[in-house]
């Protein structure tokens, strides 16, 4: 297979079947959640449900002042990863104009070096959560297997993005190709792992607030 | 012209000037990126070295990188070093024609065993021989035995190098490149559609001066010319780093020589020399032209997945792959709710409630 054959392929076929299992397991793990419903509950309403809900999913992004001083490194590595992979994924125009292209819907781009000092910067974050992982106690003792294959599945995207934009030692089609093929693997691993969270969090975060909404109570 | 006489002598003879035939070796070295030191070393074996004997072959190929390399830079000095090898064989520019031309490449190739150049443009059919034949003698039959008693090939064009056009899919005539059908000799791949004129000029200095072939990457590219990516010597690259790009062909940011990323420019994947030694006697190159570049000089550039696509988008029909994907997940995820919450009402009703009875048999 030459380098351009090996590009096509995971801009094609590859692709095309790791969005198939992306979606469809997205799709079924999502569904199945919300179809199990909740048990009604015959007391009472003393708040809106639904208020509850929605205003939980986001006052649950906000570390408490307790747990911030708990876990402060976890907490600041982690948010400084997630935004990161929020600003490399989505703020970067070739993977715009892949949305775009897509699900017909774009946005404005930031500059190339302000994504790529991003990465960096995300790259060091996540390689700090596993170093913590690895040396606190408790962490490792809670970490398994497939906490590493997340975090792998994770950082390779970033890694190979970062040398497929600076051109370092393959020629750039394989090194684009790589980097693609790296996606899909994060897309293929993902309704499989607790990388799903980035879609459950908002069911699990709504069913939590709206208890404690119906309840008049702040969750 | 003599063939006993040295490049030197010839040069002089048509007019060059030692100052002229300097500033081509001082261009050579820093093209070859060659300290400028080389330039005197370069100078020397120039002079000295005997006009080469050099066959070039031409199989299913479209004149492109012949119109290239003689045309566009007459009457330079490339021009003429090239005028100043032995051209022994060449169907479009040689006078003789028919016997006496395959006569003129026997000739040679005797003459000159194991010491010849073999140029090559165009790919090689293998599906049938008789689709592409030369007084009678398939392509690959007459590659085959002229690269037998050559010192170096030289695959010019991307047909020659990787396939090219007639190579593209479903590729009806089952088309190969030189390195596919010789493997005992070094090639050194020309690509591109057509190639720089001063690439060709620029490796046949090198194979004249130093009697080697230059270093060539991995797909037999020499680094010296196509070392570096388009988009990283590219002008426009730092509308690129802005985020600046043209969205059509006539918007504002085409005006403006914003990048042409989003026009589906090959400039990321693709190496060659344009961006910095340019076309025309280094007047332009398509991206200064408007236009994104093809990545010509890359394997199966035509089957790249659409000159106007951009490289980070999917080649296939992705958007519909995930509509469907949705629709049976979401079936089989109610499905499967549906199911869980059969079990769950089987199981309530399975249950038997303890009564103090069963409490008492216990005792």
């Amino acid at each position: 297979m030459s380098e351009t054959e090996f590009l096509l392929w995971v801009r094609g076929p590859a692709l095309q079947g790791a969005t198939i299992i992306f979606v469809l397991g997205m799709a079924v793990r999502i569904l199945e959640i919300l179809v199990l419903g909740r048990k009604r509950d015959l007391a009472e309403a003393r708040g809106s449900a639904v208020a509850g809900g929605l205003r939980t999913i986001f006052t649950r992004s906000v570390p408490d002042k307790g747990t911030f001083k708990r876990s402060t490194y976890t907490l600041v590595a982690g948010y400084i990863f997630h935004i990161g992979l929020f600003i490399t994924i989505l703020l970067f125009a070739p993977h715009i104009l892949l949305i775009d292209e897509v699900l017909g819907v774009s946005w404005p781009a930031l500059p190339t070096t302000v994504v790529d000092a991003t990465t960096v910067v995300t790259i060091l974050a996540l390689l700090a959560v596993l170093v913590h992982r690895l040396k606190d106690p408790v962490q490792r003792f809670l970490s398994h297997f497939q906490d590493y294959l997340v975090w792998l599945v994770t950082i390779l995207p970033l890694i190979t993005g970062y040398i497929a934009f600076h051109r370092v030692g393959l020629p750039a089609p394989t090194l684009i190709a790589i980097h693609i093929l790296s996606v899909e693997l994060l897309m293929v691993a993902f309704p499989f792992t607790k990388l799903a969270h980035a879609f459950t969090l908002f069911i699990a975060r709504y069913y939590n607030g709206a208890i404690s909404g119906y309840r008049g109570v702040n969750s | 012209m003599s063939k006993d006489r040295t490049l030197g002598e010839t040069l002089r003879q048509q007019g060059i000037s030692r100052r002229g035939f300097l500033k081509f070796c001082a261009a050579t070295a820093s093209m070859m990126a060659l300290p400028p030191s080389m330039v005197p070393a370069i100078a020397a074996a120039l002079e000295k070295a005997r006009r080469p004997s050099v066959i070039w072959l031409s199989f299913q190929e479209c004149t492109g990188c012949t119109e290239s390399l003689t045309r566009s830079h007459s009457p330079t000095v490339e021009g003429l070093i090239f005028d100043a090898i032995s051209l022994d064989y060449h169907h479009t520019l040689q006078a003789a024609s028919g016997a006496a031309a395959e006569a003129a490449r026997e000739a040679a190739m005797e003459e000159n065993h194991g010491k010849y150049i073999l140029v090559v443009d165009g790919s090689i059919p293998t599906a049938n021989p008789g689709y592409s034949t030369i007084a009678g003698i398939s392509n690959k039959d007459m590659l085959l035995d002229t690269a037998q008693g050559a010192a170096a090939i030289v695959s010019v064009g991307s047909c020659a190098a990787f396939g090219g056009i007639p190579h593209a899919n479903p590729n009806p005539t089952g088309a190969v490149a030189v390195s596919d059908l010789v493997k005992d000799k070094p090639i050194i791949n020309v690509p591109g559609c057509p190639p720089m004129p001063v690439v060709i000029t620029g490796v046949l200095a090198h194979l004249l001066t130093f009697g080697t072939i230059p270093d060539l990457d991995a797909l037999g590219r020499p680094k010296a010319f196509y070392g570096k990516s388009i988009h990283d010597r590219c002008y426009r690259r730092p509308f690129y780093d802005k985020g600046l790009f043209a969205e059509t062909f006539d918007d504002e940011g085409a005006k403006k020589g914003w990048c042409l990323y989003k026009l589906g420019c090959k400039g990321p994947t693709t190496y060659n020399a344009c961006a910095t030694t340019k076309w025309n006697e280094g007047t332009s190159f398509p991206i200064e032209a408007g236009h994104p570049c093809l990545g010509c000089s890359e394997p199966d550039f035509w089957d790249g997945g659409g000159f106007y696509k951009a490289i980070s988008t999917p080649t296939g029909d992705v958007g519909r792959a995930a509509v469907y994907a949705v629709g049976a997940g979401a079936a089989a995820g109610i499905a499967l709710g549906a199911m869980n919450r059969a079990k769950h009402s089987r199981a309530e009703k399975a249950h038997e409630k303890v009564t103090i009875d069963d409490l008492d048999k216990e005792k």
